[in-house]
């Protein structure tokens, strides 16, 4: 037995299968084909939570995803998840959940205590006090109030799972599977048409597997079980169950959530993605979305087993239980009425429905009568009874006169519908309030969207299956599909009703611009508006009236609001939180500006909506960041020797998204000891580094050197060809963006290399000027970064080095000078080697395909061996670099330094032009006593600054004095030990810089200032003898 | 009324019946001294300290909508002033300054919580600039703590310090002042309190044009009618470009989408803002348990205040790179802004080339921590019709003449701030 509340015979689940699952501790039993909420209801579970700030008891209002009440904290440990609906979860084995946001339970809750301040903890309350003593807020206030608030807990471990990502194209992609989309998803999908149907439920059917339905003579549920199944087979057609629809963003492009494995329970389908984030971009779309029910405010409408009735209906209907013995029904319109009427149906226990109407339909009221069901109309529910459940109703009639209190366990109400036009607003499509029907409906799109069913008003089934149609049909005609011959099967065609609801040619039209078809909704409700029944009275009715039921937010609240002036709204919304809760008010957002509306005197249209935000439901974020996880959130990438540096115990730095070797400990050393070791080799012998991750792009084209000339400081037209050159880039304002060696292979075409970090951005801004301010010019670039590695060969001994590997070439400074190229053989590999240095040694870089890299660096190391070869990391090229004054991009520079500042006047043409250049005419560009390049050297030579320092001109000012303005004059930007110096050292940008040479100034730290003598940036060999190497 | 927890229990009695509008709903009077344009945060402010600092009263906000309807009521709330140069370290300090004492100053709990706002390193070169920043602040008198790894793993318990992450954090720069405010509080704030003190807040008036009298304007028009002007001010962020253009400037201003969103609410879990470094994130908590995200430009100029999903995945995938734990968490609401993006990351607060017309604007995507300083220091400039010291570098010109205040050092492109 699956619980005492079960209606034998109903609902579409599987009897056969229990399922054992434990709710707040205890063992319950339900069916395959439940949710956890109607398992619970089907045990006599109620109370499922307790509200927000009042701490209520509150149960399960409705059956879907608009629940504001039944809110639970799903599993436990790392596969625990937070705030889930117990309406949307579906039940399996095993199933583990508990309330939220009560202590020490649901049952007694220590938070009613909060009920005794209720009176102060009105809308905005807390922007009115915790202000004295000003300390207490954050210490005492603040952490009461955020220990209040929050719902459920996030894990405290990784989540187990993983997600996907995927992006998919399709013709007509249909919202929503109840009867409107199925029927609109049939007629498009037996086009030909690529079609996707998507509904949040298990299965295909919506509103057709919550009520009594009959199609063609088969009921509603076989029905759509049929469609589904030919749907499903047709090869153009996607159909995802258990996905919901959240965005509707620009460009038709849709976003959806598919839940795979969550009905399967946490770890039962190991290897497949739990969640799958859909990506569609339609060409047009009908959204058949249906619509929700709203309530109706009165006194203490809070209580559990107060229900929206097409939740009461669908409980009976779906899960075949009931939610009490004995019910009584709220409604003040017909489509309520009748879903009453569908739930005693089903579940015989409704025993009085109280309309606020003078009069129902004839012949629902007729139903009414035969299925035993009192009926008074013109009548109201001024307050409910009852604690932790309703266990009675004061009724009253609609001019105020108390009318004796009718006992009950159960209540369902209707106070109308709001259809889910939150997809259609999203994309974005404006609103009409229909005041016949009392609701907003969609009114004028800006996309290619269709809508259908009930979001389009249409409640009962023939107008919904017609209106579905009838969407599909100006969709097809928009794509230039004539709606031909309709499948005419019996058992896949609505009753002949339905195809009176055919839009006639015109409005075909009409609407393929976007439009939703005009002409008069049909009026299928009969409704009364009826918002609060205070309000309908007249008079202060006892109890609390809520509006938002997870946010506590009551009718006085708002009307609270419109006395301080938030009248628009937003302003309502914010100043009360109306419709701010995980539900996002789509049960409580209408009837909250309805009252708004009535407070400041002014239509509903008047006041209008709040913004509809994605998502529609919510969405988790693993799903959004799909495989974008732990190594692969951003590529790795490492050169084809990380393996040989790897094993030679290379410690590594991330450099951009490179791996790149920082330094190479010897057993036993630590960074500075192998970083000595490592210069010190450099300068005497010869170091080897993997310079492969420069950027390197291949500039080609007729005018490739006079685009050259525009994007480079310095001038580039009579480079010989096999010659390099050090170029400077800058951006417009004359700030330095890159630098680095370019080659001219052949007269038309260069190699340019970029600093690694920058490699991409420098493609960028190639491509964004040639692409869109130099159409004209004959230039393709193309990155080959990944196409050579290159091998850094430095030092005294790189000559004799280079030349045991490539015995052909002539490496003598005469026929192979600085800043030239050659190509030829080393180890056996055809070669590019450059004779460029970054160290002030002689150098040369060889380039080799990248296959061959690693074999090239064996060689290297190879013949090295015996000329004290030693692999280096890129702290060694920052010293060595450093030491010569040589600048990196980002380290020396931010984008407010010129090449000028830096010394580098020489790289700057006065003769062309070229990005930037007009910038330095600029007054402030041309002060003299801009920041400037220097060195530095500590007085005390074992000193070594930290990078990031900054440089006073006094010891006096390092400390803050408001009286005398900002102290700094400057910071070190580049600081090291140097082996060859014996010395600490530095590089500074200080104002004024080069006229302060000689002079002492004082590096700011916490053990005091240190003096520093400011000099020239060059500290090692000024006159630049070694890169032709020591003889 | 004062707003107290004595008047609350007061009205408690009284069923809240008592309680006066917030701010006063007027009719547009035919002629005011001053007319600020955009009802925001940075607007309500000016026309506060308008009338509390200068003894200009009257004064007319003009509000196209709502208050606090534009960036004011979508921002993600942070307040820090870790700036690192000068012309910006002294004003946002100053905003800082401001804010600690803003709710009492207001009478209005604008529930500034200072809880620390943390900038992760993940790389030396990223360690070397936050110790260059935070030496220059604390030279600058602004508090600034380098927080190792340690550190961080101890203080915020479920940051991933490990080396697990593609960027494991170095470290961290901390500035323990910083923190957030809840934003519609600091415009009603506002609003009430210069409302108190006599100035006019017009709601649902657009501006649409403005009537000169050879370089001056004279007269606002508006969907209200035409509102007679003594002088002008703008403070529309996100919109600047196009009201600017009202009276024929053209500004160096690129608007763009700024997204953000939040989380369902949760427990108390982050007690703290924190930023990625190694992309761009950035998150807090609300006090109702919101957390409260936000990732980079969209990247196209727009004046949608909507955007689209590919840079939420971006952030996203960043924040759980941060957050291994919000894996299975969900996504409640996102949203857009627009920004109006300078070339220098740095807004202008200034004089503009007609004669009564004062410019506030070019908050890229960091206004909301300025509000007090920047409605403090553009009521100086228009009463005194020359800007305060703090403001003296925000100028128009500077775009001119290069003296731009690029904090982040990142160059003269709109989005790249």
């Amino acid at each position: 037995m699956s619980g005492a509340f079960r209606i034998p015979g109903a609902g579409h689940i599987d009897r056969a299968q229990p399922l054992a699952f434990r709710f707040n501790s205890k063992s319950l039993q339900g069916c395959a084909g439940d949710t956890l909420a109607s398992a619970l209801l089907a045990n006599g579970v109620h109370l499922v939570a307790r509200s927000f700030k009042y701490h209520r008891p509150r149960g399960m209002f409705t059956a879907g995803n608009e629940e504001p009440n039944a809110i639970v904290q799903l599993e436990r440990g790392p596969h625990t998840e937070p705030n889930l609906r117990a309406t949307e979860i579906e039940l399996y084995a095993g199933l583990v959940a508990a309330s939220v946001n009560c202590f020490p339970s649901v049952d007694f809750d220590l938070g009613v205590l909060n009920r005794l301040a209720s009176a102060i903890l009105v809308a905005g309350f807390y922007n009115k006090t915790f202000m004295w003593p000003k300390s207490f807020w954050k210490k005492f206030y603040e952490p009461v109030l955020r220990n209040a608030s929050g719902l459920g807990v996030a894990p405290d471990a990784p989540d187990p799972d993983i997600y996907d990502r995927l992006h998919w194209h399709c013709d007509v992609l249909v919202v929503g599977a109840g009867p409107a989309g199925l029927s609109a998803a049939l007629e498009v999908a037996r086009q030909g048409l690529r079609t996707v149907l998507i509904d949040e439920a298990p299965e295909p059917g919506g509103t057709l597997l919550q009520r009594p339905a009959q199609i063609g003579g088969i009921a509603g549920a076989a029905w759509a079980a049929r469609a589904a199944a030919e749907l499903d087979g047709l090869a153009n057609v996607l159909v995802l169950r258990r996905t919901s629809v959240f965005g509707y963003y620009d460009h038709n492009y849709l976003m959806a959530l598919e839940r795979r494995t969550d009905h399967l329970g946490p770890g039962r389908a190991p290897g497949i993605a739990r969640k799958r984030l859909w990506h569609f971009r339609a060409a047009r779309v009908i959204l058949a979305t249906g619509a929700h029910e709203r309530p109706i405010v009165f006194g203490n409408n809070d209580l559990p087993g107060i229900m929206l009735a097409n939740a009461a209906c669908t409980y009976a209907t779906r899960y075949g239980v009931a939610l009490g013995r004995r019910g009584v029904a709220f409604v003040n319109n017909d489509h309520g009425y009748a879903l009453a009427l569908d739930t005693q149906a089903a579940a015989g226990n409704l025993s009085l429905i109280v309309d606020a109407r003078p009069a129902a339909d004839p012949e629902l009221a007729r139903r009414a009568a035969g299925a035993g069901v009192r009926a008074l109309q013109g009548h109201v529910i001024a307050r409910a009874l009852g604690g932790k459940r309703v266990r009675g109703v004061d009724i009253r009639t609609c001019a105020g006169t108390n009318a004796g209190r009718v006992e009950c366990d159960h209540l369902l109400i209707s106070g109308g519908i709001s259809p889910a036009v939150h997809l259609f607003s999203q994309a974005p499509g404006t609103l009409r309030y229909d005041a016949r029907l009392a609701c907003f409906l969609p009114d004028r799109a800006s996309q290619a969207v269709e809508v259908a069913g009930a979001l389009n008003a249409r409640l009962q089934l023939a107008s919904a299956l017609a209106d579905g149609k009838a969407a599909a049909a100006r969709t097809l005609a928009a794509l230039g599909r004539a709606p031909a011959a309709l499948a005419t099967s019996a058992a896949l065609t609505a009753s002949s009703a339905a195809s009176a609801g055919f839009v006639p040619p015109a409005t075909v039209a009409a609407t393929a611009a976007g439009t939703p078809a005009p002409g008069p909704v049909p009026d299928e409700l009969h409704i009364e508006p009826l918002w609060s029944v205070q309000s309908l009275l007249g008079r202060k009715l006892p109890g609390k009236h809520f509006i938002d039921l997870q946010n506590d937010v009551t009718e006085s609240d708002i009307r609270l609001a419109a006395r301080e002036g938030f009248r628009s709204v937003e302003h309502a919304k914010r100043y009360t939180t109306t419709g701010m809760a995980t539900d996002q008010g789509k049960t409580s957002n209408v009837t909250g500006l309805a009252i708004l509306a009535e407070a400041l005197g002014k239509t509903i249209p008047e006041v209008g909506t709040t913004t509809f935000r994605p998502p529609f439901t919510p969405v988790t974020f693993g799903a959004l960041a799909g495989r974008d996880r732990g190594t692969l959130s951003d590529p790795v990438r490492i050169t084809p020797m990380h393996a040989w540096h790897a094993a030679n115990g290379a410690v590594f730095e991330d450099v951009g998204q490179w791996k790149r070797p920082w330094y190479f400990p010897l057993p036993g050393e630590d960074m500075q000891a192998a970083v000595a070791r490592e210069t010190r080799a450099l300068r005497t012998t010869a170091g080897v580094m993997d310079a492969t991750t420069l950027g390197k792009i291949d500039i080609r084209g007729a005018d490739a050197a006079e685009f050259l000339n525009r994007v480079y400081t310095n001038a580039w037209t009579k480079l010989a060809v096999g010659s390099c050159r050090y170029g400077l880039m800058c951006k417009p304002d004359g700030m330095m963006m890159d630098d680095g060696v370019t080659a001219r292979l052949a007269p038309d075409r260069f190699l340019m290399t970029t600093t690694t970090g920058n490699a991409a951005r420098v493609l960028d801004w190639l491509e964004e000027w040639l692409q869109t301010e130099w159409p004209g010019l004959k230039v393709y670039c193309t990155s080959v970064t990944e196409q050579w590695s290159t091998v850094a060969i430095v030092g005294p001994n790189s000559r004799k080095i280079l030349q045991a590997l490539a015995p052909d070439m002539d490496l003598s400074n005469a026929a192979f000078p600085f800043m030239t190229f050659r190509e030829g053989e080393v180890a056996g590999l055809r070669a590019r080697v450059f004779r460029i240095s970054f160290s002030g040694e002689l150098s040369y870089e060889v380039n080799v395909p990248s296959w061959h890299g690693l074999a090239l660096w064996q060689a290297v190391i190879d013949a090295g061996k015996a000329h004290g070869l030693t692999p280096y990391g890129t702290e060694t090229m920052h010293v060595a670099r450093a030491e010569k004054g040589y600048i990196i991009i980002g380290q020396e520079t931010d984008a407010t330094v010129t090449p000028q500042d830096l010394g580098l006047a020489w790289a700057v043409s006065t003769q062309k032009d070229f990005i930037g250049k007009r910038s330095f005419a600029r007054v402030d560009t041309r002060r003299t006593d801009r920041k400037q390049l220097v060195g530095l050297l500590p007085r005390d030579k074992s000193f070594v600054a930290a990078e990031g320092s900054h440089l006073v001109a006094s010891p006096a000012r390092a400390v803050f004095d408001p009286a005398s303005g900002s102290p700094s004059i400057g910071h070190i930007t580049s600081s090291y030990f140097s082996p060859n110096l014996g010395s600490g050292f530095a590089l500074a940008l200080i104002a004024n810089g080069r006229a302060l040479r000689g002079q002492t100034v004082y590096c700011v730290r916490d053990a005091g200032p240190q003096p520093m003598t400011v000099g020239d940036p060059v500290f090692f060999d000024p006159e630049g003898k070694r890169r032709d190497g020591i003889d | 009324m004062r707003y107290s927890i004595f008047s609350l229990v007061r009205q408690a009695f009284a069923g809240h019946r008592g309680w006066d509008e917030a701010w006063r709903t007027p009719e547009p009077k035919k002629q005011y001294d001053v007319v600020i344009v955009g009802g925001g945060g940075h607007g309500l402010a000016t026309a506060y300290y308008l009338a509390k600092n200068h003894g200009v009263s009257n004064v007319a906000v003009l509000e196209k909508g709502y208050i606090g309807g534009g960036n004011t009521g979508r921002n993600t709330t942070i307040v820090r002033s870790n700036y690192m140069l000068d012309d910006n370290a002294h004003f946002y300090e100053w905003s800082l300054k401001l804010w600690h004492q803003l709710s009492t100053d207001l009478n209005y709990n604008t529930m500034f919580s200072p809880r620390g706002v943390l900038n992760l390193a993940h790389t030396e070169g990223q360690r070397d600039q936050y110790f260059r920043r935070g030496n220059r602040m604390l030279l600058n008198g602004i508090d600034a703590e380098w927080m190792t790894r340690e550190d961080i793993a101890r203080f915020i318990p479920h940051l991933d310090c490990s080396d697990n992450p593609r960027f494991p954090i170095l470290g961290g720069l901390m500035q323990r002042r910083g923190g957030t405010a809840r934003h519609d509080a600091v415009a009603w704030g506002y609003a009430r309190a210069a409302s108190a003190l006599g100035v006019d807040i017009i709601q649902n008036c657009e501006v649409q044009g403005f009537a000169r009298e050879g370089n001056r304007v004279v007269a606002v028009e508006t969907s209200r009618g035409r509102i007679g002007a003594g002088k002008v001010g703008i403070a529309v962020a996100g919109n600047s470009g196009r009201v600017a253009g009202m009276v024929g400037l053209k500004l160096p201003i690129e608007t763009h989408v700024l997204q953000a969103f939040v989380s369902e609410p949760l427990k108390p879990m982050l007690d703290t803002v924190v930023t990625y470094g190694a992309g761009h994130f950035y998150m807090s908590q609300s006090d109702k348990g919101e957390l409260v995200m936000g990732g980079d430009l969209d990247f196209y100029p727009s004046y949608a205040q909507k955007g689209n999903i590919p840079i939420l995945e971006e952030a996203v995938a960043a924040g759980l790179q941060m957050f291994p734990i919000l894996s299975r968490v969900r996504m409640m609401r996102h949203w857009g802004g627009v920004m109006d993006m300078t070339l220098d990351g740095s807004p202008i607060i200034a004089k503009t080339p007609i004669d009564n017309f004062y410019l506030n604007g070019g908050w890229c995507y960091g206004g909301f921590k300025a509000t007090p300083a920047s409605g403090w220091v553009f009521a100086h400039t228009i009463a005194h019709d020359a800007p305060h010291e703090l403001n003296r570098a925000h100028t128009l010109e500077r775009f001119e003449t290069g003296h731009v205040i690029d904090d982040k050092g990142a160059g003269p492109v709109a989005q790249w701030h």
